[in-house]
């Protein structure tokens, strides 16, 4: 990949007009995530490659037959990454040929069954938005909420106590009591560590953290005592029906409207980020709180305010997983929502917008690498994989720059708190 | 952020919150404990081990009901006279309060029982291992101005590394060495995007926990599993007794009967100390971490000071790896640090970054991790959630600085520009 000559020739480049890299220049914000995706994938399928037993003994015979390793590498990675975007994307022949049967005859089944890879991508995406939005809140006021995980865990726990502890409610009261049980819970989580920083200056990465196993330790506790359903598993009740979010399709479909509410939520987080004074305030904290202070915002209170916007978020994450897909909370709920809501975050430069297609990505990735998993025997952990590298090249963009031979724009958007 | 201030009316206010703390955790234990106890009641603590080369002693057996009540005295007397004159060392305090609080629960829980005091003070000695070096990973990089929160990343990449290097090579001396190697590496990662790229250091360090998680899984699901034997059974570094000083009753088991990590541990403690504190090398890592501006004109290295802590720190990190599997169980399992690199950094703000506190405070944590195993034993009525949850409470009103306070580095966790 590394050109030795244009490295060698600085000035050449400079002459160079159709240079490539000068077309990239002019939309760098939207190239650069797109571009650690990229690579992201690139080195998951050196990966994939790298680690199968086939490829490296047909690697191992190289000389003999040439053709045959690099055949045998790409039949693997073709045959992962096949299995990742069928199962997550679904296959645009059958959707096509279910659409051409469901207007044809009205018989909607082979339909259904060709888009179910693509709900099942939304459903795994809609937790992500909101568990993303939270992340994306805290970075815009300077803040780190690396608790998104307790939170969204509280936030469960929150809704589902409303959604089973609640009967003979109408849906149209109790569905939003069970959110509200998750925002509050979830903000409560958020709003300790904010506090603090703000009272005490304490950190609130150390803070959020010990949050997070304050949650899980509590969580153990009221999963295995008070919030028991009878029998021996440590599980809660299911929720009531009224307290479900409604699904779109029948079962196996499992997209909700949880997916629809958290594009209404993400819309509203634009709106009161950048079009509210509450937003500007929270910003201005964030880019410069001496100068905030300077110019009269309220620190103390714009720094729990984003932490009880960003934890209620998390909690919706959280309520949006329990009210539209399990309806239940065992031990060991969340798979690591709130972490992967950092990768989301970034890649999304903490703009809503942003954060919903990076959520929609990452519920492709993990939506897609279940079916992965059993088709080509990759484990699912490749996407926490190539989520890291993800991380890293959307932290460090001068890798990305290096490794495609960007020349550094003039100014770019801040990523992340200072 | 925080300075210790020579305030008299600061310490005022602390001299009456503890003095106020004291005597309310008297109460409490008269309350709790002391009245739910019935005359003629007798706690017995077993002082030896059921296999032990250690000279046997009697069994220390006490009345539960009297023992209860002077430790609650003790602590309203100690509180009393806080309030009337003041201790200046906060580490009294502590160590009054939470001796005399934990032997009046012990003795309360253990009523009518027999209970194996050295039994329990050498697993907490045991299980705080892991945390005091990943402690010790944090005290010394946020010395040299670098947070590291990867920490829990770093120790599940050395203890696969080195559990796979154990079972190829049969030699746990290398297994060994070559935990310390992942270690070095992966912190030099975190090094170099964090000096080099200036990626904001807890980006890093998530990354480098995903990548952690992710690839450790990935290589466990992938190559582990099918082959335990071949590649995932290391066996363990036999326990080794020192001679004479492990015949001392009591001490005798607890400290000199040890694996060889827990030895190396105790040993980096008190050489950490000595270097940081009395050598020439430990004054510009703390210069670095302080001022890195006044060290660098000073003709101190910032970079390469930084780069050499970070990486020493993941040696440390590596060797904690290596306690999980050829430390303990010969194998590795997926995500098995459990959390122990987060808790090793509460260890070490409790021990105010420096070696021998984050030791103290990590046996601290030890103790309250093998006192819940106990309890469950035990069978006392209180959840042992809830006393897995104390050291993450307890560091968060640490870092709130209103007992006692914890200043990090000055200049922790900011790049430095040149």
């Amino acid at each position: 990949m590394t050109d030795k000559t244009v490295q060698a020739n600085p000035s050449e480049k400079k002459d160079n007009k159709f240079d490539l890299r000068q077309v990239f220049e002019g939309s760098y914000n939207t190239l650069l995530p797109l571009l650690a995706i990229f690579t992201g994938l690139v080195i998951g399928a050196i990966v994939i490659a790298g680690t199968d037993v086939t490829v490296i003994a047909a690697w191992k015979n190289f000389f003999q037959a040439p053709g045959a390793a690099f055949a045998a590498t790409w039949t693997s990675i073709a045959t992962a990454y096949g299995a990742l975007f069928g199962g997550s994307l679904g296959n645009p022949r059958d959707i096509v040929a279910g659409i051409q049967v469901y207007f044809s005859t009205g018989d909607s089944a082979a339909l259904l069954k060709a888009i179910y890879p693509l709900s099942e991508s939304l459903t795994t995406a809609t937790p992500y938005i909101f568990a993303g939005l939270a992340v994306a809140v805290g970075f815009r006021c300077g803040l780190f909420n690396i608790g998104a995980e307790g939170q969204f865990f509280m936030g469960a726990l929150g809704s589902v106590f409303v959604g089973y502890s609640l009967q003979g409610l109408p849906a149209f009261i109790h569905l939003p009591l069970a959110l509200l049980g998750g925002i509050a819970a979830g903000a409560i989580w958020g709003a300790i560590p904010g506090y603090l920083k703000a009272r005490f200056g304490a950190h609130e990465v150390v803070n959020t953290i010990m949050m997070n196993w304050i949650g899980f330790r509590l969580s153990d506790w009221l999963l295995n005592g008070p919030m028991k359903s009878p029998g021996f598993r440590p599980v809660t009740r299911n929720i009531a029906e009224s307290a479900q979010l409604p699904h779109f399709f029948a079962d196996p479909l499992r997209v909700n409207w949880g997916f629809i509410l958290a594009l209404l939520v993400a819309w509203l987080i634009y709106w009161l980020l950048f079009k509210t004074t509450i937003g500007f305030e929270i910003r201005t904290v964030g880019a410069n709180p001496d100068a905030a202070k300077y110019a009269g915002v309220n620190i103390v209170r714009n720094f729990v305010l984003a932490m009880v916007i960003s934890g209620g978020l998390a909690g919706l994450s959280g309520a949006s997983q329990v009210l539209g897909v399990d309806h239940w909370v065992g031990q060991g709920f969340s798979a690591g929502y709130g972490f992967d809501a950092i990768a989301i975050a970034l890649l999304g430069k903490s703009h809503p917008f942003g954060v919903v297609l990076a959520a929609l990505l990452f519920g492709v990735l993990r939506g897609g690498a279940t079916r992965m998993q059993s088709l080509a025997g990759i484990p699912v952990d490749i996407i926490s994989i190539i989520q890291g590298l993800v991380i890293v090249f959307v932290a460090a963009p001068d890798i990305i720059r290096w490794l495609y031979r960007i020349r550094p724009a003039e100014k770019h958007a801040l990523q992340s708190r200072g | 952020m925080m300075k210790t201030k020579k305030n008299p009316e600061i310490d005022m206010r602390t001299r009456i919150i503890w003095g106020v703390l004291l005597i309310v955790v008297g109460l409490i234990v008269i309350f709790l404990f002391a009245m739910d106890t019935q005359p003629g009641q007798m706690t017995k603590f077993g002082l030896n081990l059921s296999q032990t080369n250690a000279i046997l002693i009697p069994d220390l057996i006490m009345p539960t009901q009297a023992t209860t009540y002077l430790l609650a005295l003790v602590l309203v007397a100690f509180g009393a006279f806080q309030l009337a004159r003041g201790v200046k060392s906060t580490s009294t305090l502590v160590a009054v309060l939470a001796f005399s609080f934990v032997m009046a629960f012990l003795v309360w829980a253990a009523r009518d029982k027999s209970f194996s005091l050295v039994g329990m003070l050498g697993s907490s000695f045991v299980r705080a291992t892991p945390i005091a070096l990943a402690a010790l990973c944090g005290v010394i990089s946020e010395r040299a101005g670098v947070t590291n929160i990867g920490i829990e990343g770093t120790m599940l990449f050395a203890a696969q590394v080195s559990v796979i290097v154990g079972t190829l090579t049969k030699n746990l001396w290398i297994a060994l060495f070559a935990a310390l190697l992942t270690g070095a590496v992966v912190a030099s990662l975190h090094a170099f995007l964090v000096i080099k790229f200036k990626v904001d250091q807890i980006i890093s360090g998530t990354a480098v926990n995903i990548l952690g998680a992710g690839v450790t899984s990935f290589v466990s699901s992938r190559f582990l599993e099918k082959n335990i034997d071949a590649l995932n059974n290391s066996g363990t570094f036999p326990s080794i007794s020192i001679p004479i000083l492990s015949k001392i009753p009591v001490l005798g088991p607890v400290l000199f009967e040890n694996t060889p990590i827990v030895f190396l541990t105790i040993l980096l403690v008190a050489v950490l100390h000595v270097v940081l504190f009395y050598t020439p090398w430990g004054l510009r890592t703390r210069a670095v971490g302080e001022h890195p501006k006044a060290a660098d004109t000073l003709g101190v290295n910032v970079y390469l000071m930084r780069y050499i802590n970070v990486i020493l720190g993941g040696m440390f990190a590596g060797l904690g790896g290596a306690y999980f599997t050829i430390g303990s169980v010969g194998r590795f399992d997926e995500v098995m640090t459990a959390g122990k690199g987060f808790i090793g950094l509460a260890a070490m703000i409790f021990g105010k970054w420096t070696p021998i506190g984050a030791y103290t405070s990590s046996l601290i944590f030890g103790f309250a991790d093998s006192l819940q195993v106990k309890l469950q034993i035990l069978q006392v009525g209180i959840p042992p959630e809830f006393l897995l949850m104390a050291p993450y409470i307890v560091t968060m009103i640490v870092l709130t600085g209103v007992v006692g306070k914890a200043v990090a580095p000055a200049a922790d966790g900011q790049p430095y520009e040149k």
